[in-house]
């Protein structure tokens, strides 16, 4: 192979120089300050170097910037693998890189660099509005590629070319990205890199933590039934469960046991669902009360909250079947029973008093007991409002007897507290509640603001049975939404109420459009492969996914091919037009030899058809200035294709 | 470069695969068309970097579970697959005729001028051509067009030479790939002998003829003047003349030729220790008799010239000089150039 090792021209650079900061600068919110500084610098100077035509740095000046400049992300992060600190480097290589441009390899390095800092970018975020920056970022960095071959084009030749190369280089994206056999990562251990804190529940309930997610509208999980949506109020979306109380927070008891199949009898009305859950950083999962299917990879805790394995760090989709009447813990553990019975020493005399009222009223009768506290929430006239007053000393006793205001989560501590004093086994439960269905694309969206508390309490003969308290005081917050069961000024400062109809209409179109890109292109996992392959009636084997990846792209690239290869040749319209002239001669019997030069076959012409002999000099006249002469004219093919309409021998 | 047993395996091995892949007898008559049976194609070095580029991303979207790296790396992957077809079709069906190559004398470059035609509707674009170890020249053809292409040889040796097999690349559009073939255009240049540095005056001796010319027409006296005729000799025409008329013919200056000179430049008489010399100093003496524009006749071997004059007869002289014992036997060119 011969090469020709031109340095890299000016136009070479500023292509190059457009391609990195077409990658970079998306990626510099996700970069420390100092080094996005940097890389700004570099590339500035750059700009300059070929700007101004000044020599490029020296190489041991180059070799010193990159070692500083792995010593800071060393600094920065700790470490210099991960995907962080790796991107990191990879953004330090390539600005330097930019300014050694010396032979077209250093071109082609700074395009592959490119293109892998386009992948760092989906380390971080995935969304649309990226899809679209790394989409522009690939078109400059191929239009880069382009002009490091051939700088000649300009600018808007160098993307027209580009475009159309990425266009037909589109139909073997869709193919492989459809068909290719996908495999679930990860390949190899990821590093554990340091996330930032991310809302929502979490693994112990004090007062004000969950009207604090009130104020969140942050999507926590999407729903799509398989049948038609349950009724609003019996939508509860389990998560941890937190039996353990310490006077004001509650948390969750250790796993002391996990079941792979749901421990309760598994009869009455289900529900199917498929649930696709953002990432949280937590281990638990969401699912409808009472879990009767697991997902993959997960299990149920002995207080019936499904939790994986690993924490979820990706979007997670699994399909799902709820029991709602389903009846459990009938046969529960003793342990389990006394913890749930435990309370601290001391600490909210007045509530502990008025349950001990009720267990001697009606002695063993535990629901009658049940139904007594309900009636005493209900009498209380407790008020719903996100703005509870703080409690000071016996959180439960103020709720309940002097502000007689608070959140859900006052609602089931106090009422779980008051069952445990009158000596029901109950615990807490917290969640989400309800959910808002897009009408867009049917998905019911669970928010942030949805987030839920409420009781479980153990009846012997029946099992674990769900009081939500809050429904008591407040029956809007279940059977409707937050908005509507606080007052109309509180209202007003939340996320959840959209006063404006189009506002709203554009939001759902919005996360329609969100959804399915996070459940089609995002979430087109193994499993997601295989539902559409099998919807199509292909067996999804990977041999099968193969052979049809390469039966099409096999007629995608035949296609394209043809249209590559085609031959369009538009044969000289003034040649075209003389043919014709030959022709109708030949039927008079003077044919065209390969030999005669057209004036020659004029004049034979002229003279075997003497009466002909003006209008042929006159039309062989024409076809020689039109194919001879230095400058034809356009108004003689017109003349010439007239003359030769017209001639009639 | 050291003749390792190795490199002379492989050598040998590439010039079998040449022939294999010309896939046409050699020479080949014109016009050659670079069919698609004869254009080969293989990733570069950059194509190859690229592949492994493209492994590594496809590894971090799968083990990062990246949706869109994989929608990247599936992108770049059919853009490898397409730039294949655009740097194939950027050679294939191209077409070559041989075009003008004039004679040189032995030591300098000779050029060979390859016409190279595009019927296709777009411009073929960076073009590659080459002779072996020769450095490449590279150049555009615009849609339905004729491009001249102009490879030299540098030649050390009179006589034929004949253009060496000519291997055609192209990487564009992307670089990734290459696209090749080889060609072997029936083309030959003739080579004229070196001129001797150092020569001794021509040889008017014996042999030398001297007499008055049958036509009257010879170089020494001016006589009168005529209209320019092509064949004139240029030094001929009477510019003074033509500068004193407002608008004219040329005119050529005619002379008596009483005492216009002949001279013989004889193999048999010339002096040299062997027959590259004596051609040699025969070379010299053409020239400088052709530069003086005296009447000069050449005696070979088997060929003989008579007394002429013109460049025509120049032309006539070098060839016989040139091709002086050699037949018709081309001189081949592997391992002369550089």
């Amino acid at each position: 192979m011969a090469r020709i090792d031109r340095p890299v021209s000016r136009r070479q650079s500023f292509w190059l120089l457009l391609a990195a900061i077409a990658t970079c600068a998306p990626l510099t919110a996700h970069m420390p300050l100092w080094l996005s500084l940097g890389a700004g610098a570099a590339l500035l100077w750059r700009g300059l170097l070929s700007w101004q035509g000044w020599r490029l740095p020296a190489r041991w000046l180059l070799i010193l910037l990159v070692v500083i400049g792995s010593l800071g992300v060393f600094l920065e992060y700790r470490s210099l693998f991960g995907r962080t600190p790796g991107i990191a480097l990879l953004l330090i290589f390539l600005s330097l890189k930019l300014l050694e441009l010396r032979a077209p390899r250093d071109a082609v390095v700074s395009v592959l660099l490119c293109y892998f800092l386009i992948l760092g970018q989906f380390l971080f975020t995935q969304t649309i509005p990226t899809a679209l920056l790394t989409g522009i970022a690939v078109i400059i960095t191929t239009a880069a590629l382009l002009a490091a071959n051939d700088d000649r084009p300009t600018v808007l030749q160098q993307l027209r070319r580009t475009g159309l190369l990425l266009l037909q280089a589109l139909p073997f994206m869709l193919l492989l990205f459809v068909l290719f056999p996908r495999i679930d990562g990860p390949l190899w251990g990821l590093p554990e890199d340091r996330r930032s804190a991310l809302s929502g529940l979490s693994e112990t309930m004090s007062p004000g933590s969950i009207a604090q997610l009130s104020q969140s509208d942050e999507i926590v999980f999407r729903v799509r039934f398989s049948g038609s949506t349950p009724a609003q109020s019996q939508l509860y979306w389990r998560g941890p469960v937190l039996p353990i109380m310490d006077g004001r927070t509650w948390r969750m008891a250790p796993f002391r046991h996990f079941y792979t199949t749901p421990p309760y009898p598994l009869t009455g009305k289900a529900i199917d669902y498929e649930l696709t859950l953002e990432p949280h950083g937590k281990r638990w999962l969401f699912a409808l009360e009472l879990p009767a299917t697991l997902p993959p990879e997960s299990a149920l805790t002995g207080d019936y909250q499904l939790l994986t394995r690993q924490i979820v760090r990706n979007r997670l989709r699994y399909t799902q079947r709820a029991i709602p009447e389903a009846v459990s813990g009938q046969e529960e553990a003793p342990d389990v029973l006394r913890e749930s019975l435990r309370l601290p020493e001391d600490g909210n005399p007045r509530t502990r008093a008025v349950a001990q009222t009720w267990r001697q009223r009606h002695g063993n009768d535990e629901a009658a007991i049940l139904n007594t506290a309900k009636d005493f929430f209900a009498r209380q006239l407790l008020v719903y409002t996100l703005n509870p007053p703080l409690a000071e000393r016996d959180p439960v006793d103020e709720f309940l007897f002097d502000s007689k205001r608070g959140f859900c989560e006052h609602f089931a501590a106090a009422f779980t507290v008051a069952m445990r004093a009158a000596g029901i086994p109950a615990r807490v439960v917290t969640g989400y509640q309800g959910g808002e269905i897009n009408p867009v694309d049917g998905y019911l969206v669970v928010r942030q603001y949805d987030a839920h508390a409420w009781s479980e309490v153990w009846l012997a003969g029946h099992g674990w049975i769900r009081v939500d308290p809050t429904a008591i005081s407040a029956p809007r917050r279940i059977d409707s939404s937050i908005t509507s069961a606080i007052s109309a000024d509180e209202a007003a400062t939340l996320l959840a109420n959209q006063r404006f109809t189009w506002l709203r209409t554009l939001r759902y179109q919005l996360d329609a459009v969100t959804n399915g890109w996070n459940q089609w292109v995002l979430g087109y996992n193994p499993q997601r492969q295989r539902d559409l392959l099998n919807q199509l009636g292909l067996n999804a084997d990977w041999r099968n996914m193969t052979a049809l990846l390469a039966v099409l792209c096999g007629i995608a690239l035949l296609l394209l091919t043809v249209w590559i290869l085609r031959q369009r040749q538009r044969p000289d319209p003034a040649l075209v037009a003389w043919r014709r002239f030959t022709k109708r001669l030949a039927r008079r019997g003077v044919t065209w030899q390969a030999w005669e030069g057209p004036v020659e076959f004029a004049a034979r012409a002229a003279q075997h058809l003497p009466e002909h002999a003006k209008s042929i000099n006159d039309t062989t006249q024409l076809y020689v200035r039109l194919r001879y002469a230095a400058h034809p004219q356009a108004a003689d093919l017109a003349l010439l294709k007239a003359k030769i309409a017209h001639f009639n021998p | 470069m050291p003749a390792t047993p190795f490199r002379q395996l492989r050598r040998r091995l590439h010039e079998r695969f040449v022939r294999w892949a010309l896939r046409v007898p050699t020479p080949e008559p014109a016009p050659i068309i670079l069919t698609q049976r004869r254009v080969y194609v293989l990733p570069t070095r950059p194509g190859l970097a690229f592949g492994v580029a493209l492994i590594t991303i496809f590894l971090g979207a799968v083990n990062y579970n990246l949706s869109l790296g994989h929608a990247l790396v599936f992108l770049l992957a059919g853009l490898g697959i397409v730039t294949i077809l655009h740097t194939f079709r950027n050679l294939v069906q191209l077409h070559i005729r041989p075009g003008r190559c004039e004679p040189v004398f032995a030591g300098s470059h000779a050029s060979f001028t390859l016409l190279l035609e595009n019927p296709r509707n777009d411009t073929r674009t960076s073009l590659r051509l080459y002779l072996p170890d020769a450095a490449p020249i590279e150049i555009d053809v615009a849609a339905q067009a004729v491009t001249a292409a102009t490879l030299t040889l540098p030649t050390l040796r009179r006589g034929w030479l004949a253009l060496p097999r000519i291997t055609l690349e192209t990487t564009w559009p992307l670089g990734l790939v290459r696209a090749w073939s080889y060609a072997a255009p029936d083309m030959r240049c003739l080579v004229y002998p070196q001129p001797a540095a150092k020569a001794p005056p021509l040889p008017w001796g014996g042999d030398t003829a001297q007499g008055s010319r049958r036509d009257g027409q010879g170089a020494d006296d001016f006589s009168s003047l005529r209209h320019h005729q092509p064949a004139d000799p240029p030094r001929h025409i009477a510019w003074k003349a033509v500068a004193r008329q407002e608008q004219g013919p040329l005119l050529t200056k005619q002379f008596n030729g009483s005492t216009a000179q002949e001279v013989w430049l004889d193999w048999q008489t010339t002096p040299g220790a062997d027959t590259e010399e004596r051609i040699s100093l025969l070379t010299r003496w053409l020239l400088d008799a052709d530069a003086t524009g005296i009447y000069w006749g050449l005696r070979l071997p088997q060929i003989t010239l008579a007394p002429a004059q013109g460049s025509a007869h120049r032309a006539a002289g070098l060839r016989a000089l040139a091709l002086f014992g050699h037949g018709a036997t081309h001189q081949v060119a592997h391992g002369v150039a550089h």
